[in-house]
């Protein structure tokens, strides 16, 4: 073995060693009694400093060695852990990480001072207690080396002196052959059923301690080339089936079959060894959340959750710098600082839960916090400010696409930029960071109750399950987490069921408009002449959005072996890769997104268009539709489509201003009419007198449905909002009064539901398109 | 004391061509290429080779030569190229043969710019002349599916080069 291999044992073994001490150091800090972690921390210490002064790295000696002296005064009790030593002995360990990668890289430990530290570290030793640093017992020093020494267990099981140990010692030092224990016996000072039991102690501890005999190191690109030859064995077991298939030969097709099986778990084994635990990744976290948490004056808890779910080492690397950085959008932004959360009646310190689990071939990740939760209204305005979307698109997006807003480029709705986060580069990278490994993330907030974020990601990126299609000739595979459903038309309902919008066909799939797109067409191949007699139409999802691709033929699923494509094709966007297939011939990976993003399908702005909002309102119509319920007249209950309500708002009667004769009132920077339910229903010789009622003195604050109406907004004035149900509403009476479409039983009672472009006519009120308010402030003055 | 060093060569379009012997991996026969559509058009598809995909570069395209005749099988000149072994498409292979240094020569300046970067310098042998090949620039395709490598630094190079020769 030479020098540098030594050297590079050392470096891969102090990482490991280095990693953990984070996680130590942060444990201790809670709990500073943990004996069994203080003498962990101090041995990997003690450790990583006589392999220096062994390598001859003087200057990692030197602050390991004030690390260790500081450590050993906590170990013996003379100092109890607090803040200031541990962010030190972090800083150490951050010191110790630098001068590693600096060895690592140049192979000298290079020009550092660490003079601060190494004063700092000295100055926190000089606390209270007295006398020099000495290692009281004498074995104890033994011991530190060791996970448990003989000598320590007896001592503490089999009440055995440490000045028997000592003298047992000096005779094994003499050259006495025998085993501690056996002396220890001879001289009586111990019975042999504890030294038996001493020595199982011992056994149990040494097999759970750090190094452990049953594992090895190895090289990955060893694996990644067992892992790239476990792939061709599965090409080559695929042809090989093929041909038992055509050769009916009993004997073989039987040895064919045990090669399949053995391939296939062969393959699960070796993807097994590239199977890290998230723990890996996830270990560092407990310091990165004291960090941020200490940098901003907050108290945070952090658990985790199934840190023993395995994904493939390619995909935790992926996703190692997105997940940190949703950890630490969650404490700088999520969790409030600890005199806000009191005043909103949640304890001091944020919870902060990372979850990992395996669910249908995927593997899940949720990140939540129980703080301030995302607030809705600042997204809006925030996304309006930046032109990332209009205030129209705005008014008809669901709560949950406001938060999606969040992933948009350019977006940080951070007060101030902190050196944490809040550049608005942050959640689109994550969302491009995950979506390049396949995995989507997902988002859910409770104002003032905290948020999840949910990140799925597949297992493995090497093998994939895929659909084959056959187009102009050729097959091309087509990732399985794309595709939705299959549909094939017949000759004859082809020629009915796809239809023109100006040019560009669409299949109405269960009443809803889909988008097609012809592959050979988006791949320019050339038309296979006569049109095949029928159609089959894979219906796919790209971002969120759906479309059907048109194929000759719809072959089969089959796990494929992901090949890259070289820098020769990178520039073709429409896929992802290749694939070698059972035939032993090329076949194409289509990048779905790519695809539709071509055909222009997606757009680059993911933005949602107000028609497919629509026809989703359409498409409920014979179904189950929600409603909103609200008091009516004379304890009549009156309600609305659900979809058609903007928001829910209570204004006080105060905010209520007059203007020509009408109710408004100021609205998110707009004027927004009033109009008084009780008011439009009130028969028409009564409306003028009811008109210019003064507000009841009770209703301090007007319930008020914000609805929009071919995109203007107002404000409907109710007394009581009842409920939200859902009901198909089809039992079903004509209208008796204006303003109302028809009376229907909804939720077990006779309901009426409001007609509001009638209402609109009935109340004379012209929902004007909302103006600045500004504009109108100045036209006042 | 005069260099000599072997070249691999083959036939485009019946003029003679050649790359150096130790960058080439292995020459096979025609294989069947998987196309790849919207690809440049000096690409010639996907080949499976033992198992690697390989990117088969259609050198007559590349060089903007005469397409290759219908029904003339391509042979395949694997090199190993920066980024991996690649497929160069030639009509013929011919024998490996050896040069010394003194018979190189630049390209002549009035030789397209736009294949100049691949076409390192020729060998003037008995009775014809071997272009010699870069086997880097041979593999890379321009975004646009054309190969111009009007840049200097590739200009550069070839000067530089035939300094070297001198």
């Amino acid at each position: 073995m030479s020098e540098s291999d030594i050297v590079n044992d050392f470096l891969v073994e102090s990482y490991e060693n280095l990693d953990r001490l984070d996680r130590e150091l942060v444990g201790l800090e809670k709990n500073p009694d943990d004996r069994d972690a203080l003498g962990s921390v101090f041995r990997t210490i003690h450790t990583i400093k006589g392999a220096c002064g062994f390598l001859g790295f003087n200057k990692l000696e030197a602050v390991a060695h004030v690390g260790e002296s500081l450590l050993t005064r906590l170990r013996d009790r003379q100092l109890t852990l607090n803040p200031e030593i541990t962010t030190a002995l972090l800083s150490m360990v951050d010191a110790v990480r630098q001068m590693l990668s600096q060895i690592e890289k140049a192979g000298q430990e290079g020009e550092r001072n660490d003079s601060m530290l190494i004063a700092t570290l000295t100055r926190l030793q000089q606390a209270p207690a007295p006398v020099e640093v000495a290692p009281v017992p004498e074995s104890r020093s033994e011991a530190v080396g060791l996970p448990t020494s003989i000598g320590d267990i007896l001592m503490q099981r089999a009440g055995v002196t440490p000045a028997q140990i000592q003298s047992a010692a000096e005779k094994q030092k003499e050259g006495d052959p025998r085993h501690l224990g056996e002396i220890l016996v001879e001289q009586g000072a111990v019975r042999p059923a504890d030294v038996v039991e001493a020595l199982r102690i011992q056994r149990s501890s040494r097999a759970g301690g750090p190094a452990s005999d049953s594992t090895i190191r190895v090289d990955v690109g060893l694996l990644d080339k067992v892992m790239n030859l476990v792939g061709e064995l599965v090409l080559a077991r695929n042809q090989v089936l093929q041909f038992a298939k055509r050769i009916k030969d009993t004997g073989f097709l039987a040895a064919s079959q045990r090669l399949n099986l053995i391939t296939t778990e062969l393959q699960e084994v070796v993807m097994k060894t590239r199977m890290q635990p998230i723990g890996n990744i996830w270990g560092q976290f407990p310091r990165t959340v004291r960090d941020v948490a200490l940098s901003c004056g907050k108290q945070v808890n952090i658990e985790i959750e199934g840190k023993e779910t395995e994904l493939d080492k390619t995909i935790i690397e992926a996703i190692k710098d997105p997940l940190t950085h949703l950890v630490r959008n969650s404490v700088d932004h999520g969790i409030e600082r600890p005199e806000d959360r009191v005043k909103a009646g949640k304890s001091p310190a944020g919870r902060l839960v990372l979850r990992a689990f395996h669910e249908g071939g995927q593997v899940n990740i949720e990140i939540s916090d129980d703080g301030a939760g995302l607030n809705v209204e600042r997204i809006r305005k925030k996304a309006i400010e930046r032109a990332l979307v209009t205030s129209e698109q705005v008014a008809s997006m669901s709560e949950q696409e406001i938060f999606n807003l969040v992933f948009l480029p350019g977006f940080s709705t951070a007060q101030k930029v902190t050196n944490v986060s809040g550049r608005g580069v942050g959640m689109d990278v994550v969302k491009t960071n995950v979506e390049r490994i396949g995995g989507t993330v997902d988002l859910q907030s409770s104002f003032g109750r905290g948020t999840t974020v949910h990140v799925k990601i597949p297992l493995t990126l090497a093998i994939i399950p895929a659909l084959v299609v056959t187009c102009g000739g050729d097959r091309y595979a087509i990732p399985q987490v794309n595709l939705l459903e299959l549909v094939r038309l017949e000759a004859e309902q082809a020629r009915t069921a796809i239809e023109m919008v100006h040019g560009a066909p669409v299949y109405r799939l269960r009443g809803r408009l889909l988008p097609l797109i012809y592959l050979s067409r988006e791949l320019q191949l050339e038309e296979s002449g006569e049109r095949a007699d029928a159609v089959n139409i894979v219906v796919l999802q790209a971002d969120d959005r759906q479309f059907g691709l048109v194929v000759d033929e719809i072959n089969d699923t089959e796990e494929i072996v992901v090949k890259p494509l070289r820098k020769q094709l990178k520039t073709v966007k429409t896929f992802v890769g290749s694939s070698i297939m059972g035939d032993g011939r090329v076949a194409l990976i289509l990048d779905v997104l790519g695809l539709a993003q071509r055909a222009g399908v997606v757009s680059e702005s993911r933005a949602r268009p107000v028609a497919e909002k629509a026809a989703e309102v359409a498409e409920t119509a014979g179904e189950k539709q929600t409603f909103l319920l609200f008091a009516g007249l004379d304890d009549s209950r009156m309600a609305i489509p659900l979809s058609t309500l903007a928001r829910l708002e209570e204004f006080p009667i105060s905010q209520v201003e007059m203007s020509g004769g009408q109710w408004v009132t100021q609205y998110r920077g707009r004027i927004l009419p009033l109009i008084r339910l009780s008011v439009v229903l009130e028969e028409r010789r009564n409306r003028l007198r009811a008109l210019h009622a003064p507000p009841a003195p009770d209703s301090a604050l007007l319930q008020v449905l914000v609805l929009n109406h071919e995109g203007h907004s107002f404000g409907l004035v109710v007394e009581r909002i009842l409920d939200i149900v859902e009901d198909r509403a089809d039992v079903r009476s004509p209208a008796n009064r204006a303003a109302v479409l028809y009376s229907a039983v909804i939720g077990n009672r006779v309901t009426e539901l409001l007609d509001i472009p009638a209402i609109l006519r009935v109340a004379g009120v012209s929902a004007a398109r909302p103006r600045p308010v500004t504009k109108s402030a100045e036209a006042a003055n | 004391m005069a260099q000599s060093s072997q070249y691999c060569t083959f036939y485009l379009d019946k003029l003679l061509f050649g790359v150096e012997l130790k960058g080439v991996q292995e020459v096979i026969r025609s294989l069947e290429v998987t196309r790849v559509p919207l690809a440049p058009a000096a690409v010639s598809g996907l080949i499976n080779l033992r198992g690697q995909v390989v990117t088969a570069v259609d050198l007559r395209r590349q060089l903007q030569l005469e397409p290759r005749p219908p029904g003339l099988p391509a042979m395949n000149v694997v090199v190993r190229s920066d980024d991996g072994a690649v497929s160069l498409l030639v009509d013929e292979i011919g024998d490996v043969v050896e040069v010394e240094e003194i018979s190189f020569e630049p390209p002549p300046g009035t030789l397209r710019s736009s294949v100049r970067s691949m076409v390192q310098g020729v060998h003037k042998l008995n009775g014809r002349l071997l272009h010699v090949l870069d086997i880097e620039n041979a593999c890379h395709i321009c975004a646009d599916g054309q190969t111009g490598f009007g840049d200097h630094s590739s200009e550069n190079r070839i000067t530089d080069k035939s300094d070297l020769a001198d």
